[in-house]
């Protein structure tokens, strides 16, 4: 990931750090990241704010080893598709060498990235392993 | 449509390292292919589309149409251009607004072009710049990018339908063969699937050669109302349907993460506007980006039962004998993709097949990892 | 402030370790006199993407695990090894863990000690009424020069306190006390990459001085014996000092064993006593009194006494030792990429 700068990192912390999501009461859907919208009722939906409990299941996964210039250090490293218990899916690293599809795991706070070695520091969520 | 169209002309450049020529040189000499081949003068220009993905990273030019209109000549015979970006769909796109702008009746000869200049930037640059068609906050941040996504698309159709990293292999091996021969592609050279699982992992179960490359290259298509191109050509091939559909930009988003709705969606739209099946289409140039793309695709487009796009080679579904022939060009792995041009070779190369001696040619265009989709149906006449 | 106490606590330490033996392996120094002379066999390594903040907000987490965090009012968090120089860590960790905005917030900074004067501030805060909740928070992911002595224990965890009213506590506060001087054992000029430190400076005049003077005025002040405490846990460089500390103050093994960590994890520095505290509470029992002194260079010590109540029995495990058994180790060439001792162009 090129530099984002801090406006664009710190408008999204709230989702970043806590994973807080959106809930339309409507259709009785669960969103993450946070939808204005509810993509299925659209104006008709009734959204409000959700913080997710941070667990999940791995749907896919794989181990990148050519990564964007952002994450060029920490290559090779595991990224999945995790379906979180409320129903959304989310892509994150994971930050266990082994991992299987089916495996249960819980977000961790972890380092994303900076902007440059001078830069504001990117934190976010990753996910571990359960067992 | 209100009225049919058709394609009058094609033209690309060679599609691979173009060290000594620039975007600009790229994109005219492929216009000017084009338009020879359907002996259509400037003059006689409506309109210019211009598919283009990234060139404000790759070369860090915006505003590429009326460059492009501007180098063509075309702005002195005061053609408007319109750029059209939908990631590496961005040419089918072009495509589909060419064609829906003769078929409106507001134009009658209309250039599609795509173009990209890729090599000027170094590998982790462009993995950054092709980053750009996924979901920048939500899939880029946490550390994906295209490979990186459609590894675990891939991993997902395994775990699903039981897809074997050979059959993986066996889609770079067929799109190689084919490439043989193609003065255009940028690896006309055949490889064994030992070749490509010998290769470093770029995302696991990907491998180097899972992965359509870096290119330059250019390529445009004339269009005309179909009952005047013999006014052109006598090599016209009538374009039956053009459709385009959209899916979540996430892959997480997807209800299924081993099928491309936006795909199935423009398909069965582009069938259903076309009159024809899937197994009518005798040739196709599918999105292959990496080897599962291609085997998702023949599952979406109908040319296989859904799970079964692993096994369309070994099958001989997809061969260049086969039911269809899919990639006979080498599709992106082998021929090359540069990006925005890729949807417009697809309609260069399908018309070329079409008047030998195919029937019926569909196109099929992907934006990153299917976000948007555009499905056309061409037939010879 | 013996109406205060700790309603919750965690501790973290990242899975990775490296044995001492392998450094001196690297060094070309006796592996066995190396571990045997320092007392510890092997250190803990923070993951390429851990600092101070993320093992703040891990061990956060598990001291405010089913708490509602829009009570607590400030958050300090002390630390060597803050992320920015300007810029505080407590912020990160306020927003991570749901407190923020309505509460204050600010980064300790006093060698290894800075958390256990997060815990005096915090306890103050809600003693005085100031504030309803407040969290302390020890950190640090240290650094120590190639070869330099630091390098075999310099070590990654962190260990946070939730304080409340007593009634709420796990652990009831019955005191503290401090002993402050102005002693440059061991220090770190602005924009220097790892800390310099005076040797065997850094023992009788700095560490076992503050300390056991710490301890003592502590124990005099409430009236009390070593023998009144079930557990005593020191600040701990290695796995020597604080045996030692605790046998000149007369505690025995049996008080301090089950809080000296350092042998297996090394010094954590900032969260050294404080991971000390959380093993101890995991274990401890109502009535269990907890004797705590820190060590800071440069040099301080902060001794509290607390008491475990009812609620002790209530609270589940703090996950610290599962991050005690269930470890990876890294040779010397893995840790140097983890620890950032390769330079990328």
């Amino acid at each position: 990931m090129t530099e984002m700068g801090a406006p664009r990192f710190w408008r999204n912390i709230q989702q970043r750090y806590r994973l807080t999501g959106t809930r339309c009461d409507t259709c009785d859907t669960t969103y993450f990241p946070p939808r204005q919208l509810c993509p299925e009722c659209r104006r008709e939906g009734d959204v409000e704010e959700q913080e997710l409990n941070g667990t999940g299941t791995v749907v896919t996964y794989t181990t990148v080893h050519e990564p964007s210039p952002e994450y060029e250090g920490d290559s090779p490293y595991s990224l999945a598709i995790v379906e979180l218990d409320e129903g959304p899916r989310v892509t994150a690293q994971i930050v266990d060498d082994e991992i299987q599809v089916g495996d249960e795991v819980e977000a961790c706070f972890r380092r994303m990235g900076e902007g440059g070695g001078d830069g504001v520091i990117y934190y976010g969520f990753k996910f571990r392993s359960l067992d | 449509m209100p009225r049919d169209v058709a394609v009058i002309g094609a033209g690309q450049t060679e599609f691979g390292e173009h060290w000594e020529r620039s975007f600009r040189d790229l994109v005219v000499t492929a216009g000017v292919r084009a338009l020879e081949d359907a002996n259509v003068p400037g003059e006689e220009i409506d309109s210019l589309y211009v598919g283009n993905m990234s060139a404000g990273q790759f070369v860090g030019q915006e505003h590429v149409a009326a460059l492009i209109a501007d180098y063509a000549g075309l702005e002195s015979v005061d053609v408007p251009a319109t750029r059209v970006e939908a990631a590496d769909a961005s040419g089918g796109l072009a495509f589909r607004q060419a064609v829906l702008d003769v078929a409106s009746g507001a134009s009658d000869v209309v250039v599609a072009s795509g173009v990209e200049k890729m090599t000027d930037l170094g590998s982790t640059d462009t993995t950054e710049a092709l980053a750009g068609s996924a979901d920048r906050e939500w899939e880029v941040f946490p550390g994906g990018n295209t490979a990186a996504l459609y590894a675990m698309a891939a991993r997902a159709h395994m775990t699903e339908h039981g897809t074997t990293r050979r059959q993986l292999s066996n889609v770079a091996v067929k799109n190689h063969e084919n490439a043989v021969g193609n003065d255009y592609a940028q690896y006309p050279t055949s490889i064994d699937a030992e070749t490509v699982e010998s290769t470093a992992y770029v995302s696991e179960p990907l491998r180097r050669f899972d992965c359509s490359p870096a290119s330059d290259g250019a390529a445009a298509v004339v269009v005309a109302p179909a009952d005047e191109a013999e006014k052109y050509t006598s090599e016209a091939v009538d374009v039956v349907a053009t459709e385009q559909a959209s899916d979540s930009i996430a892959l997480h988003d997807r209800d299924d993460i081993t099928t491309s709705k936006a795909t199935r969606r423009a398909a069965k739209r582009a069938y259903s506007e076309a009159g024809v099946v899937a197994a009518d289409v005798d040739v196709a140039e599918v999105h292959d980006s990496y080897t599962i793309t291609e085997v998702i695709a023949v599952e979406d487009l109908g040319f296989t039962e859904k799970g079964q796009g692993g096994k369309a080679v070994e099958d001989e579904v997809t061969t260049a004998d086969g039911d269809v022939a899919v990639n006979l060009s080498g599709g992106l792995k082998a021929c090359g993709h540069p990006l925005g041009a890729t949807g417009v070779r697809q309609v260069v190369d399908v018309t070329r097949k079409l008047r030998e001696e195919h029937e019926v040619g569909l196109t099929h265009n992907l934006g990153g990892t299917g976000g948007t989709a555009v499905v056309s149906l061409l037939e010879a006449r | 402030m013996d109406d205060t106490g700790i309603a919750g606590y965690g501790g973290y330490v990242p899975s990775l370790r490296i044995e001492t033996r392998e450094i001196a392996r690297i060094w070309g120094e006796d592996p066995d006199e190396i571990e045997n002379g320092l007392g510890v066999r092997q250190k803990s390594v923070p993951d390429l993407d851990e600092d101070t903040a993320t093992m703040s907000v891990e061990a956060a987490r598990r001291a405010t695990d089913g708490e509602d965090s829009s009570r607590i009012e400030a958050i300090y968090v002390g630390s060597e090894s803050h992320p920015y120089a300007v810029k505080p860590t407590a912020t990160i960790v306020g927003a991570a863990i749901g407190a923020t905005p309505g509460m204050t917030a600010a980064d300790y900074e006093f060698a290894c000690k800075a958390g256990t004067a997060a815990i005096q501030t915090g306890a103050g805060l809600v003693s005085s009424g100031v504030a309803d909740r407040a969290l302390a928070v020890g950190a640090d992911v240290s650094q120590g020069a190639p070869g330099d002595a630091l390098e075999y224990s310099a070590a990654a965890g962190a260990a946070a306190f939730l304080l409340g009213d007593a009634d709420d506590a796990v652990a009831k506060l019955e005191g503290t006390t401090s002993y402050t001087s102005d002693t440059p054992d061991f220090w770190r000029r602005e924009g220097e990459r790892y800390p310099q430190h005076g040797e065997r400076f850094t023992g009788k005049p700095a560490y076992f001085k503050h300390t056991i003077n710490a301890g003592q005025n502590l124990l005099g002040e409430l009236d009390r014996a070593p023998e009144d405490y079930s557990y005593a846990v020191f600040h701990q460089p290695n796995g020597k000092f604080p045996v030692k500390a605790a046998h000149q103050l007369g505690f025995t093994e049996e008080q301090y064993e089950a809080g000296l960590l350092s042998p297996e994890i090394g010094n954590t520095y900032s969260a050294a006593s404080l991971l000390g505290l959380v093993a101890v509470l995991d274990e401890a029992e109502p009535d269990d009194r907890i004797f705590v002194t820190s060590f800071g260079s440069g040099a301080g010590s902060d001794a509290f006494s607390f008491r475990a109540t009812e609620k002790i029995e209530e609270t589940g495990d703090s996950k610290l030792r599962d991050d005690l058994t269930d470890v990876e180790h890294l040779d010397y060439a893995m840790y140097a990429r983890h620890k950032d001792k390769i330079q990328e162009e």
